[in-house]
């Protein structure tokens, strides 16, 4: 895990819903910072129309944003060059998970703000807890939606600071009932899913845990120090399209347990080349995908998929092994183990957690209306997305 | 604007329908499917407490993680936002200095003075009863009260709620029995008034009042990241509380927990080490599961009780169940306890029989769905 060791101080704040208050808050922040004598500028903040925001822009020193044009339509971003060049001490991005719009230079605001933290240049930026991208599964059992924009859990344990914007889900509700957070017509969309009780209460907990993890990471100092990492957890990148799923666990596990998580693909001679070439680019995706969330990544060949990931395993003493139970139906009738068994008959020495995928059966079966449209701040996709 | 069907997480459940998973799990006992042994104890998930819940207060705790992170004024300020949307608020506790721009909340509010003995402040809950305001704000929940008919101020609480009052309380970290220990082992200083955590788990609502602690002592970091994990066990228990009532079985939780099975062959030790360190980590329960089948021998019982003892001193909630199938057995019991990884050991014998029909670790895995299977070495 790389740590900043210069450049600016990143500060998030952390929500669990939009409406909780988080863009107040910062710019309250930023106001104070202000006030007690802080070079600070906003790069970037949505109003969505909220008037309370607006007020609170007040006064403050605004970069005018870059409007992009592209297919789709125009799209305003904030301008990181004349941030740069205006080059001040402290500066605020909201919405940390934004996807940029087509044919700007970056895809992610997170790598705009990433830019700014090279510079030198302070960050105050806000982000919801399910855009985070290892818990994306966790988000989709508990709301139905697929968050597309995710950020990387790196980027949260690198931040200088995260501070949770705590309100109750029922004062929440009160909001939203009263239209304070978004007008009338668009609330009822958004709450279909996401604003019900029990939902916002699962999704609040999930951040203060969150906000908690990433203050013990900080407080141990864990992610620098290779050797307070004893443990070494090892994960089987596949073409089943339940690696992602394995990848974003194995990176929670890790953050937590604090341990060291690498991936490999086990390139099989045994195979047919035309499995290969079939598989090759997914196989690729999933490598990349496992690159963004800071996993090392290897492709090793060799005979026997199972020997040879237990071998590479037993060699850089990984103790634990990360797998997707298999994919294909057992076919009793042909003797023979599969390849979960093969590897749990032969990794002798370590343990092995066979990561079972999520699945939304019997969560909340409260009655959901139909989607008519996602909602913006949480665009949903059917597939499973690696961003 | 309402929800397709308005959702409340204190909903009050009937005491005519025997709604709950757990009814259905002891119907199942009763039916002889299974011989649970130890399903009392420390039970995490409470079934709802069926009475008129409808009546009692609602209780909305602030909890701070050092004094000065400004809980008392969001409270306040929140007791002056009711106000002015018309509830009939009134303050029933104090602390002895308040901050300007608190004194200047109060100036706006009505205040039912405490009594004091002894110099210590006292609560004055006949006059508030006969005031019967909608809510009462009681700036610091953890006092103890000499010559009252309660002993502790949060008892006095209970009994506004009973009575129909609804509560907004300020508390510190330090002041929850369960975390006094840890926090007097941080910062040196001792705390002798505590309010129970059972009383904070029944809160209908917490906030916590986070304040960062950059550039702030390591042990300040510390105790916000209790006071994080505390409340997120509050809110988890009150969620386990909704689901539990309203009959619904989570495939998802926000909170980890971990399940050892134990068996005669299994490495116990070595499973109960790594779960009590993987738990620590996570801030999770670790459950652990005995399935004794009706063909074990005493030796293999005696065996056992050793084995139980030393997963329930690691701080595991321990379960023996009997049943002929161990492996559905476990999967049925992790499902009901919202488990998501479970611990087992293997030996993976190679012999004819696994490798025509699995081992029983092959079908374990492939009926817990959902869940994580850890399988640890001999």
């Amino acid at each position: 895990m790389t740590h900043l060791t210069v450049g600016g101080h990143l500060k998030i704040y952390l929500g669990y819903a939009p409406g909780v208050g988080k863009t107040y808050q910062m710019l309250e922040e930023a106001r104070d910072l202000k006030a007690h004598g802080a070079d600070l500028v906003v790069g970037f903040v949505e109003s969505h129309g909220r008037a309370d925001i607006r007020d609170q822009l007040d006064g403050l020193e605004t970069i005018p944003l870059r409007r992009i044009v592209h297919r789709g339509g125009a799209s305003d971003e904030p301008d990181v060059d004349a941030v740069l060049r205006r080059n001040p001490r402290v500066c605020v991005v909201d919405e940390l998970a934004h996807s940029n719009a087509p044919g700007s230079e970056r895809q992610k605001r997170w790598q705009d703000i990433q830019l700014l933290l090279h510079a030198g240049i302070d960050v105050l930026t806000t982000t919801n807890v399910q855009d985070l991208a290892s818990l994306s599964d966790q988000i989709w059992q508990l709301t139905g939606l697929r968050v597309r924009e995710t950020v990387p859990d790196w980027l949260f344990q690198q931040a200088g600071e995260v501070v949770i914007v705590d309100v109750t889900p029922r004062a929440l509700l009160h909001r939203l009932e009263r239209g304070v957070i978004y007008p009338a017509d668009k609330a009822k969309i958004e709450s279909e899913r996401l604003f019900q009780e029990p939902v916002l209460v699962a999704l609040r907990e999930l951040a203060i845990r969150q906000t908690a993890q990433a203050l013990e990471a900080r407080q141990t100092g864990t992610a620098g120090s290779p050797e307070s990492q004893t443990e070494r957890i090892l994960v089987n990148v596949t073409a089943d399209p339940s690696t992602a799923m394995l990848l974003r666990r194995a990176r929670r596990v890790a953050d937590h347990l604090q341990a060291v998580c690498i991936a490999v693909y086990i390139h099989s001679k045994e195979e047919s080349s035309a499995v290969h070439v079939e598989d090759r680019p997914t196989v690729d995706r999933h490598l990349r995908f496992a690159e963004n969330l800071h996993i090392p990544t290897e492709v090793i060949h060799g005979k026997n998929r199972a020997e040879t990931l237990v071998d590479y395993a037993r060699k850089n003493g990984v103790t634990q092994l990360f797998l997707t139970r298999s994919a294909k139906p057992q076919r009793r009738w042909f003797p023979g183990l599969d390849f979960t068994d093969q590897v749990l008959q032969q990794a002798s020495e370590m343990e092995v957690t066979v990561v079972a995928e999520r699945s939304r059966h019997g969560w909340l079966r409260l009655p959901i209306r139909k989607m008519r449209r996602a909602p913006s701040c949480m665009p949903v996709t059917c597939e499973s997305r690696l961003t | 604007m309402r929800l397709g069907r308005p959702v409340k997480l204190n909903e009050t459940v009937s005491t005519t329908r025997p709604a709950c998973r757990r009814f259905r799990f002891r119907h199942k006992i009763a039916r002889g499917d299974y011989n649970l042994q130890a399903m009392s104890g420390s039970d995490p998930i409470r079934p709802d407490t069926a009475q008129a819940e409808s009546a009692r207060g609602r209780l909305k705790v602030f909890l701070g993680y050092a004094p000065g992170v400004g809980k008392s004024f969001r409270m306040f300020d929140e007791a002056r936002r009711r106000k002015q949307r018309g509830q009939d608020v009134v303050v029933g506790a104090l602390q002895p200095h308040s901050p300007p721009e608190i004194q200047q909340i109060l100036n706006s509010l009505e205040i039912v003075p405490t009594v004091g003995v002894h110099g210590v402040p006292i609560i004055d809950v006949p006059t508030i009863l006969r005031r019967h305001p909608q809510v009462c704000v009681i700036d610091g929940l953890a006092f103890d009260n000499p010559w009252n008919r309660n002993v502790h101020r949060w008892q006095d609480v209970d009994e506004l709620l009973a009575n129909g009052i609804n509560v907004l309380g300020s508390v510190n970290l330090q002041h929850i029995a369960d975390q006094r220990d840890a926090v007097v082992k941080l910062t040196g200083k001792p705390v002798v008034e505590t309010i129970p955590r059972d009383f904070l788990n029944r809160a209908d609502e917490i906030v916590v009042v986070d304040a960062p602690t950059d550039g702030a002592p390591p042990e300040l970091s510390a105790l916000r990241e209790m006071a994080l994990v505390l409340s997120a066990d509050v809110i988890d228990a009150g969620l386990q509380r909704y689901l539990q009532s309203h009959d619904i079985e989570p495939a998802s939780r926000a909170q980890e927990r971990f399940l050892i099975c134990l068996t005669t062959h299994a490495n116990t030790d070595r499973m109960i080490a790594s779960a009590r360190q993987s738990a620590a980590r996570f801030h999770c329960d670790v459950l652990a599961l005995y399935v004794r089948q009706p063909s074990s021998s005493e030796k293999d019982h005696g065996e056992m009780e050793e084995k139980l003892a030393q997963a329930r001193q690691a701080g595991a909630r321990v379960d023996v169940l009997e049943a002929h199938d161990p492996i559905e057995a476990i999967v049925r019991y992790a499902r009901s306890h919202g488990v998501t990884q479970i611990f087992v050991g293997h030996s993976m014998k190679k012999d004819w029989r696994a490798r025509l029909w699995g081992t029983g670790l092959s079908r374990l895995i492939r009926a817990a769905e959902g869940m994580d299977v850890r399988v640890f070495p001999h």
